[in-house]
C-alpha cells in the first residue's frame, strides 16, 4: 500500500485541504473506490476504513492479483466532516454536483476536476454513496442508466438488489454519471445508513466489493456471491407518504417482507398523542427504506417498498 | 387581495403557506397578467423592496390598472425567515425542484402548486439577488434556448445588461426553465447582493416592470423611459476571474464600470503574515458586471465577471441610456 496525494488546496488559516488516496499493486488501473463526498457520510468513510483493513491484510497475504492497481480514496471532503457540515464550508456547494469538474473554475469544481482527472483513468469505479433522505436502506447496488451501464456484471457483488435509475437532470453532474460517460464501469453501493455507523451493513458492503474484485480477477480465489441479486428498476419501488405531518412511529424495518394492507407506520399528533394516520403497504413486497427521524413532514416518502413481481 | 396558492402543515402546529397578492381592476381586467416572483432563495432579498414598491405605486393609482398583477414575495418563506438559502430541514435548493409534482414530496408538491399558479401569465419575472458572495449590476439572464421569446421583453425591463448564456441540463429544474418551456415567458433578474437591499436597483427594476406592464397593456399610467441594455450574446464574451490563491479579498473597483486591461480589480491578502498574495487585474477590457463582496476566498472562488467590450462601445451604450426606448401601450 502506498499513500498518495490526490489533490491539495492551500488555505489561509486552516491546514491545507488534502485528499489522500491509497494505492495497492501496480499495473493496469483496475479499480478506484471512493468513500465520502459529503461531511455527513460517516458510514461511507467508515466502510472505506473497513475495506482498507481487508485490502492491507490481503496484500500482505499475497492475495492481490499482479499487474493490477487499486486506488481507495476514503474522503473527498475532510474539511466539511471536520466541522460537521454536509457541504463545502465556504459556499455550501455539493462536490457531488460538480463533476466532471473544471480545473480553472470555482473551488468545488477544482476539487471535482482534481479527483476526476485521477479516478476516470480506472476501468472500474465504486462509490460508497448515500441518499439525502434520512433513514435506513436495504443494502444495494445503484446504477445510473446512461446506456453504458453494466447491470448484469453487478450481480457479482452478491447484494440482494441492483437498482437501475433513469438519470434526472441533476444527476448529470454526479461522479457516478460522469464516470460512466468517461467509460468507467461505475457502481454506487449503498449500505443501510449515512450519518450513523452500522457495522453489520458496512461489513456486508465491503464483503461485496471483495466478491466483485474476485469475479473481476483483481483478487485471487473463487468468487462466491453471498446471494443472488435481483435487478429492478426504480419504477418498481413504491413510495409510501403520509397525508399528515407529525411524530413518526415505524412498525417495520428495511428488509422485512410485507403484504398489501400490512401496517408500516403510524403518524401521531405531536401534542395529543392521538394516531392521525396509519400507513399501510400498497402492495406485497420487501421494505426497501424506512425514515428514521422522530418527525415527518406531510407528503414525504417515509417508507419505500419493492413491489414483488407476480 | 391576498391569496394562498399552496400550503402544507408542518409537524408541530404550523402551516407553511405560499401567498400572493393579486391586484386587478374591479371589472376583472382585460385578461393580461404579469407575475412577479421572488424569494426562491431565502438569502436573496433585493426583490422584497420591488414587491413593496410595485404594490404601493399601483394602489396609489388603481385607475391605471387594466390587467392583473400577481406579486409573490416569498416562494421560500421558511428560508427567508431563517436566513437560509435553501429550504431549511431539507437543505435543498428550491430552484432545482421545478416543475415539481403534486404526488411528490412536500417540497415537490409546493413547487408544482407554484408552477400551476404561474402558468398562463403573459409574463413572469423571477427576481434574484446573486448570493451572499457576489454583487451584480441589474441584469437579466436568458437561456439561449428561449432567446427569441424573451429578448424583446428583456430589452424593456430597464436593466443594464442582458446575458444570453448556454443551455445546461442542471438548469432544466429551475422555475424559469419550467415556465419558459411551457410557453409562459419568464425573465430571470439578477441584481445586487444577498442579505441586503439596494434601494436604487429596486427602483430601477420597478420602473422596468411598469414599462413592461405598459407594453403588455396591463398599465395605462405613466412609465419612465427605460435604459437600453447591453447584450452579451456569446459565451466567450464573458470572462470569469477566479481566485488564484486562498486569502482575504479586498475589492479595489466598483462594479458596473468599464475597466481597462490590466486595471486592478482587487487584492488577495494574508492578514497573518501581512503579505500581499495576489494582485487581481482585468485580463480583458470590458464591463465589470459582477464583483466579489464577501472577503474570504478559497482558491477558485469567483472574484469578478467582465463582459468584454471596447471603451467606445461602453461609452456609446451609456450615451444611449438617455435615448432609451419608450414603452407604447400594448406593443408587446
Amino acid at each position: 500500500m502506498r499513500e498518495t496525494e490526490i489533490f491539495r488546496l492551500p488555505a489561509l488559516y486552516r491546514d491545507d485541504f488534502r485528499i489522500t488516496g491509497y494505492r495497492f499493486g501496480q499495473g493496469e488501473k483496475a479499480l478506484a473506490v471512493v468513500g465520502s463526498l459529503r461531511g455527513n457520510e460517516y458510514q461511507q468513510i467508515y466502510m472505506c476504513s473497513l475495506l482498507m483493513r481487508r485490502l492491507r491484510q490481503l496484500e500482505e497475504a499475497g492475495e492481490l492479483c499482479e499487474d493490477r492497481e487499486i486506488l481507495v480514496i476514503p474522503s473527498l471532503n475532510p474539511y466539511s466532516m471536520n466541522i460537521g457540515r454536509r457541504f463545502w464550508p465556504t459556499d455550501n456547494t455539493d462536490v457531488n454536483r460538480m463533476f466532471p469538474g473544471y480545473s480553472l473554475g470555482e473551488t468545488t469544481q477544482r476539487i471535482a476536476a482534481g479527483v476526476f482527472d485521477k479516478v476516470s483513468k480506472y476501468r472500474r469505479g465504486i462509490q460508497f454513496a448515500s441518499f439525502y433522505m434520512p433513514g435506513r436502506y436495504l443494502p444495494h447496488v445503484h446504477i445510473m442508466q446512461t446506456g453504458f451501464e453494466q447491470a448484469k456484471k453487478a450481480e457479482s457483488f452478491g447484494l440482494p438488489y441492483i437498482v437501475l435509475r433513469r438519470p434526472r437532470p441533476y444527476d448529470t453532474t454526479t461522479l457516478n454519471y460522469n464516470w460512466q460517460i468517461w467509460e468507467t464501469e461505475a457502481y454506487s453501493l449503498y449500505s443501510s445508513t449515512t450519518a450513523v455507523l452500522d457495522p453489520v451493513s458496512g461489513e456486508q458492503v465491503v464483503e461485496s466489493v471483495l466478491q466483485y474484485m474476485r469475479a473481476e480477477g483483481l483478487l485471487r480465489g473463487e468468487a462466491k456471491p453471498a446471494q443472488p441479486s435481483e435487478i429492478i428498476s426504480d419504477a418498481q419501488i413504491v413510495s409510501v407518504r403520509p397525508e399528515k405531518a407529525g411524530l413518526f412511529r415505524p412498525l417495520v424495518q428495511a428488509g422485512d417482507p410485507v403484504r398489501a394492507g400490512e401496517k408500516l407506520a403510524c403518524i401521531q399528533d405531536v401534542y395529543l398523542g392521538d394516531t392521525l394516520e396509519e400507513l399501510t403497504s400498497p402492495c406485497d413486497g420487501i421494505v426497501f427504506f424506512v425514515h428514521d427521524e422522530p418527525l415527518t413532514y406531510a407528503n414525504t416518502a417515509v417508507c419505500k417498498i419493492i413491489r414483488r413481481t407476480p | 387581495m391576498i391569496e394562498k396558492i399552496t400550503s402544507v402543515m408542518l409537524p408541530v402546529d404550523e402551516e407553511l403557506r405560499i401567498q400572493k397578492n393579486r391586484l386587478c381592476p374591479e371589472d376583472g381586467g382585460n385578461g393580461k397578467r404579469i407575475s412577479i416572483v421572488t424569494g426562491i432563495h431565502g438569502d436573496e432579498l433585493e426583490g422584497q423592496y420591488v414587491c413593496y414598491e410595485l404594490i404601493r405605486r399601483i394602489t396609489e393609482h388603481p385607475e391605471y390598472l387594466c390587467g392583473t398583477v400577481d406579486v409573490y414575495p416569498a416562494m421560500n418563506p421558511l428560508g427567508i425567515d431563517s436566513v437560509s438559502r435553501g429550504i431549511p430541514g431539507f437543505d435543498l435548493d428550491m430552484n432545482r425542484l421545478f416543475p415539481g409534482s403534486l404526488d411528490g414530496a412536500m417540497t415537490e408538491y409546493l413547487a408544482a402548486g407554484i408552477i400551476n399558479d404561474l402558468l398562463g401569465s403573459s409574463l413572469c419575472i423571477d427576481i434574484h439577488a446573486s448570493n451572499i458572495y457576489l454583487t451584480e449590476m441589474p441584469q437579466i439572464r436568458i437561456n439561449e434556448l428561449h432567446k427569441d421569446m424573451l429578448l424583446p421583453y428583456a430589452c424593456r425591463a430597464n436593466v443594464d445588461f442582458v446575458w444570453i448564456h448556454g443551455a445546461s441540463t442542471v438548469l432544466e429544474a429551475t422555475l424559469a426553465h419550467s415556465l419558459n418551456s411551457r410557453q409562459t415567458p419568464t425573465l430571470v433578474v439578477e441584481m445586487g447582493v444577498g442579505m441586503r437591499i439596494t434601494k436604487e436597483y429596486g427602483e430601477q427594476l420597478t420602473e422596468g416592470i411598469f414599462s413592461l406592464m405598459k407594453s403588455l397593456d396591463i398599465w395605462r399610467g405613466p412609465a419612465e423611459t427605460v435604459k437600453k441594455p447591453l447584450i452579451g450574446h456569446r459565451p466567450d464574451e464573458v470572462c470569469f476571474l477566479n481566485a488564484p490563491v486562498s486569502g482575504i479579498f479586498q475589492k479595489e473597483s466598483a462594479h458596473g464600470v468599464w475597466v481597462a486591461k490590466g486595471q486592478s480589480i482587487g487584492k488577495i491578502i494574508d492578514p497573518l503574515r501581512g503579505k500581499l498574495l495576489a494582485d487581481v487585474t482585468a485580463p480583458q477590457e470590458g464591463l465589470l458586471f459582477t464583483i466579489r463582496e464577501y472577503p474570504v476566498v478559497s482558491e477558485g472562488s469567483l472574484l469578478a465577471r467582465i463582459l468584454q467590450m471596447s471603451r467606445e462601445r461602453w461609452e456609446e451604450s451609456v450615451g444611449a441610456e438617455r435615448g432609451g426606448c419608450h414603452a407604447g401601450n400594448g406593443d408587446l
